[in-house]
């Protein structure tokens, strides 16, 4: 990568930290994937990892992931805290027995020596109660500031994973921020540029950030989002039904998982707004995840009857 | 003698979980080592955040061989008998076995089972692999190819599915070398999940990724040493210790000691590197205990203060690296000062907006109303809040809310009860939980009580007020300061017993070790008020006050009569809506009670008391705690006199002997009639009693029980007379009755004080 151009360099570029990721993940045998075209809260929610960490089948994959957190929405004002933000995700599976490694190659990749930072790996257990996920691993620390997070997932949907997949999310701003040596996200060099070409975060975001803080905390209808979200949660139902596995030999796949689980997605970020909303009580608030959560185990134990989930896995041989 | 080295090398296991799984790892391994007959002189475990090692010294090479004589039954027994003795011995035939003459039992069985002793090595290699597997990691997990499903494989690897290897983070390397001490090493290669024991191990991950091979522990420690990894945690602790001491002096000033943050950081590091970083100073308007906690809970670092300062913080934090960077550590300290004032710039954010006010305050009105709140303030305006989410305390026991509504409304009745001021209680009340409301709490729950104690403050609350707010979670735990200000003592009371009442009322009390609630620290608590601070409360009345709001959740129940004393919980509560005044159970109140006097006794055990006397002074329905303790202490102070084991001994006479003749169904008159009393020392006793029933009922009436044990003591003489001189079993039946009526009214003067026969003297 040295004889990239100054602009494109990762420690100049947020455009150019992705590049160098997709440059590296890619040269380790990833499919580099484009984000998932739905509004989620993480990287996770992409159907290549919450789908293909389950079932038998091995899977390598690495994209970018636009993410929306409703309620970290600061109006533009606090500099490192936005509602819409970018993950670089990375899912092995299974985990090669070199992933630290791997992980360690990638920072070294965007331009951090390890002999000059300080790397260090904290114990942080990851779960996810919308999605019936959890993992052990850790949050993987760059001089005291959480760059990454590492988990080794254990359980996903509900179900226990088999194999065990390794999942990588990086917090692209932060990191981009680290290595720009920048103090506010809008500050950020999108373009890598300088002057009159310079492209900024802020210039790409700002605007957008001043107003889906009014969208998420004060204009949102919340009696469409109600409706929206039953809505959803029904139809998530209905397809998981209409594709369900028949009674003869040749329908014993089921025919209708990812629209199926489009649906939970949805559910998953109405409810998210709601939240941010303020109109959801605590009580009812465990609730809308338990129904989620619902939700995404159907959706997750549907898959382990498709081809993908690995239903014909190794009867091919045979 | 042969030494043994272990080391299990993995990616980084939990800080917190290292110590404890490197003694485990030890215990596990020597004591599989002496089960199978292996000795051995010494074992010391090492840990860092990559590896668990163990160094085991003087190891015998071989178990010794055993010989085993197991008995059998005669020659001439039954067949079956026979069968069953080979079967157990292991033996397939008769022929087998030895035939012994015994001069009386005649010829018998034995069977003589010889085991040779194995070799350390094949002992070693047989035992690792279990406990490998069974290893007692508080979360393990699965990893990689072998955690594919059985009968599938990837890169070679078979699947195990979810019987794969379960290790608390990836397991990478085992170093397994067994041999003398001067002497050339051998591996002990045995094999777990497609890993293989060897002689190769790695230093620290940065500065030395080269393959090291060792020998024995000795080149071990000190090729480690040399590949930038420092095996013995505690050397570690101490290093950062010293160097983070020396640091801040250098720059003038004192380190902030955390015994918990260093054992934390200790267990982060191979090769600790200690570097000092700075903040903006303005941000020590920032209470020092958020400063703290912040840079210690998120960034792992210590806060350092001025040279010689009592209190208050610098600006400069104290950071432990796992690197020597090649520029000095310059970029480290650079990224972590940022991260540190991201954090702080966090924390003054919820500083100053926790003391601004709320959006929404007209949604408040009806909150602000029902604990009359004043919602210019902001620490009312939190309280307003907390009701108005209807945050829930307990699915059972309703809403926080509520449990503020409980806990004011029996404050006020404890109030006087305790000596406090009425409306002084009644804020602090209203106030106390009202922090849960406030970012700091949120961000750090350990500083409950303590912000909203300087947030009361800053709100311009009577200082009592604003202690309360801090001081009625007090005291958590036997060594914890007790509160003095009686405004603190009485919330203190009213949150502790709302909290126990409430759960005994849901039946959720501690079980065995399980005590989720904390209810015996809480019950520790009332009593150590209660003794500490010489509170009389009768409990039994409070228990009765104290009965939650059941209308938060219907009870459901099987049974018919308790469905009806539900039914009756929820009417009564119509009466009153945010306090009913239902009455407990009476089971209920007596069982916690009873709770109650464990803790008591606990408490009073460790004071020194003896166990005997609080039996003697304790009946069951005691509810004044104070009382029994004063009791307590009279009687130990009594019964340590001459006077006090002589009446003793004399009562325990009387009672026994009257025992006795109430088992057999001797008559004893109901009282004593003063004409039948022939002798002189019967009629001084009886007088003597009547004047010391008189004057210690009187004493105890006022609670003096030590004018009441003196007014006893004088029973001494008289009692010592009376068995000296009388003879109770007198012929006469009627006389007879009335010395034994005598005996009685012994019995009854002392019970006034103590159950005297409960005395182990």
């Amino acid at each position: 990568m040295t004889d990239l151009p100054d602009h494109m360099s990762p420690t100049r570029s947020f455009q150019g930290l992705i590049l160098a990721l997709h440059h590296y993940w890619a040269d380790k045998g990833c499919a580099v994937l484009q984000p998932y075209d739905m509004e989620v809260g993480a990287g996770t929610f992409h159907p290549a990892t919450t789908l293909r960490a389950l079932g038998p089948k091995p899977w390598k994959a690495a994209y970018v992931q636009p993410s929306r957190r409703p309620s970290d929405g600061r109006y533009g004002e606090n500099p490192n805290r936005l509602q819409h933000y970018y993950q670089y995700q990375v899912i092995l599976k299974p985990n090669p027995s070199n992933l630290q490694e791997l992980y360690l190659g990638s920072l070294e990749a965007i331009g951090l020596d390890p002999l000059l930072h300080d790397v260090r790996f904290v114990e942080d257990d990851w779960e996810s109660p919308t999605l019936g996920a959890w993992g052990l691993g850790w949050e993987c620390w760059c001089d005291g500031m959480e760059v990454s997070q590492f988990t080794y997932f254990q359980q996903v949907c509900g179900i226990e994973v088999s194999p065990v997949a390794g999942e990588l999310t990086y917090g692209l701003e932060r990191l981009a921020m680290y290595v720009q040596g920048v103090d506010n996200v809008y500050d950020l060099n999108f373009n890598g540029r300088e002057g009159d070409e310079k492209i900024s975060y802020g210039d790409v975001f700002l605007q957008a950030e001043q107003e889906y803080s009014r969208h998420n905390f004060e204009f949102a209808n919340t009696d469409m989002l109600h409706q929206h979200f039953i809505d959803a949660e029904k139809e998530c139902q209905a397809l998981l039904a209409a594709g369900a596995p028949g009674n003869h030999a040749n329908q014993a796949l089921h025919k209708c998982v990812f629209p199926a689980y489009d649906q939970c997605i949805k559910a998953s970020h109405v409810f998210n707004l709601l939240d941010a909303r303020g109109v959801i009580s605590v009580t009812e608030r465990q609730s809308y995840i338990l129904r989620v959560r619902t939700l995404a185990k159907a959706c997750g134990e549907a898959f382990l009857l498709t081809d993908a989930g690995g239903a014909n896995f190794g009867k091919d041989a045979a | 003698m042969p030494d043994l080295l272990l080391e299990l090398r993995s990616e980084e296991i939990p800080a917190r979980m290292q110590r404890k799984a490197a003694g485990d790892l030890k215990k596990l391994v020597t004591d599989a080592l002496v089960e199978a007959g292996l000795t051995y002189e010494g074992a010391r475990e090492y840990w860092t955040p990559r590896r668990l090692t163990l160094d085991i010294r003087g190891l015998v090479a071989r178990s010794a061989d055993q010989r085993e004589e197991i008995k059998g039954p005669s020659t001439k027994a039954p067949e079956q008998a026979v069968a069953g003795f080979l079967r157990k011995a292991g033996l397939s035939s008769a022929s087998e076995a030895t035939v012994v003459s015994d001069p009386k039992k005649g010829d018998f069985y034995v069977a003589v089972i010889s085991r040779p002793g194995r070799a350390a090595e094949s002992i070693i290699a047989d035992v690792m692999p279990g406990i490998i597997r069974n290893f007692p990691w508080p979360k393990p997990m699965r990893w990689g190819a072998a955690s594919m499903p059985k009968g599938t494989s990837f890169g070679g690897i078979e699947g195990q599915g979810s019987e794969s290897l379960r290790w608390v983070r990836p397991l990478q390397s085992i170093v397994c070398v067994f041999g003398p001490e001067h002497d050339e090493t051998q591996v002990i290669p045995f094999e777990i999940d497609g890993l293989t024991a060897g002689n190769v191990t790695y230093g620290h991950r940065f500065h030395a990724p080269v393959a090291i091979t060792v020998r024995r522990f000795d080149d071990y420690v000190s090729s480690l040493d040399k590949a930038k990894v420092m095996l013995d945690a505690d050397r570690r602790k101490d290093m950062i210790l010293h160097d983070a001491r020396d640091l801040a002096f250098a720059n003038g000033l004192d380190l902030v000691e955390d015994e918990g943050l260093l054992e934390e950081v200790s267990g982060l590091v191979e090769w600790p590197h200690v570097l000092i970083g700075e903040f903006e100073p303005e941000y020590l308007e920032i209470p020092a205990e958020i400063i703290r906690l912040t840079i210690k809970t998120n960034q792992k670092c210590f806060v350092t203060r001025p040279q010689g300062a009592q209190e208050g913080l610098s600006n400069r934090f104290i950071l432990i690296s796992n690197i020597e960077a090649k520029d000095g550590g310059k970029e480290i300290i650079h990224g972590n000062g940022k991260v540190v004032r991201a954090r702080l710039s966090d924390a003054k954010h919820f500083w100053t907006r926790d003391q601004g006010n709320l959006p929404d305050l007209e949604t408040l009105q009806d909150a602000a109303q029902r604990f009359g709140l004043d919602l210019a303030k902001p620490l009312d305006q939190r309280m307003a809040k907390l009701d108005a989410l209807n945050v829930t305390f307990h699915a059972k026991l309703g809403s926080q809310g509520k449990r503020v509504s409980r806990i004011r409304a029996l404050a006020a009745k404890l109030a006087p009860l305790v000596g406090a001021d009425a409306a002084l209680v009644d804020r602090a009340a209203v106030l106390a939980k009202a922090d849960l409301r406030t970012e700091a709490v949120g961000e750090f729950p350990e500083l409950q009580g303590q912000m909203g104690r300087r947030y009361a403050l800053l709100q311009g609350e009577d200082a009592s007020v604003a202690a309360a707010v801090e001081e009625h979670w007090k005291p958590q735990g036997p060594t914890d300061i007790v509160p003095t200000d009686r405004v603190s003592l009485t919330v203190a009371l009213a949150d502790k017993l709302d909290t126990l009442v409430g759960f005994w009322a849901i039946d959720e009390k501690p079980t065995g070790s399980k005590d989720p609630y904390a209810l015996r620290r809480a019950a520790l608590g009332v009593v150590r008020i209660l003794l500490e601070r010489r509170v009389r409360l009768n409990l039994l009345d409070v228990f009765a006050q104290a009965m939650p709001d059941r209308q938060a959740a219907p009870v459901v129940s099987s049974s018919d009569e308790e469905g009806q004393v539900a039914q009756a919980l929820s009417d009564n509560s119509y009466i009153n809506e945010t306090f009913p005044v239902v009455s407990v159970e009476p089971q209920i109140a007596a069982d916690l009670l009873a709770f109650f006097h464990d803790r008591l006794k606990v408490y009073l055990r460790d004071l020194g008391a003896r166990h005997d006397i609080i039996d003697a002074v304790l009946t069951s329905e005691a509810d004044d705690l104070l009382m029994v303790a004063r009791r307590a202490e009279a009687l130990t102070a009594f019964i340590t006199s001459e006077d006090g084991r002589n009446l003793l001994a004399g009562t325990k006479r009387a009672v026994q002997l009257l025992a006795a003749e109430e088992k057999k169904g001797t008559v004893v008159a109901d009282g004593v009639s003063d004409e039948l009393l022939r002798l002189d020392a019967e009629k001084t006793l009886w007088a003597a009693i009547t004047a010391a029933s008189r004057e210690a009922s009187a004493a105890i009436g006022k609670e003096d029980f030590r004018s009441a044990m003196e007014a006893l003591s004088k029973l001494r003489a008289p009692v010592d007379r009376f068995f000296e001189d009388v003879l109770v079993n007198d012929e006469d039946v009627v006389i007879r009755a009335n010395r034994l009526a005598l005996l009685k009214a012994i019995r009854e003067a002392t019970g006034t004080v103590a159950d005297f026969s409960r005395i182990v003297s």
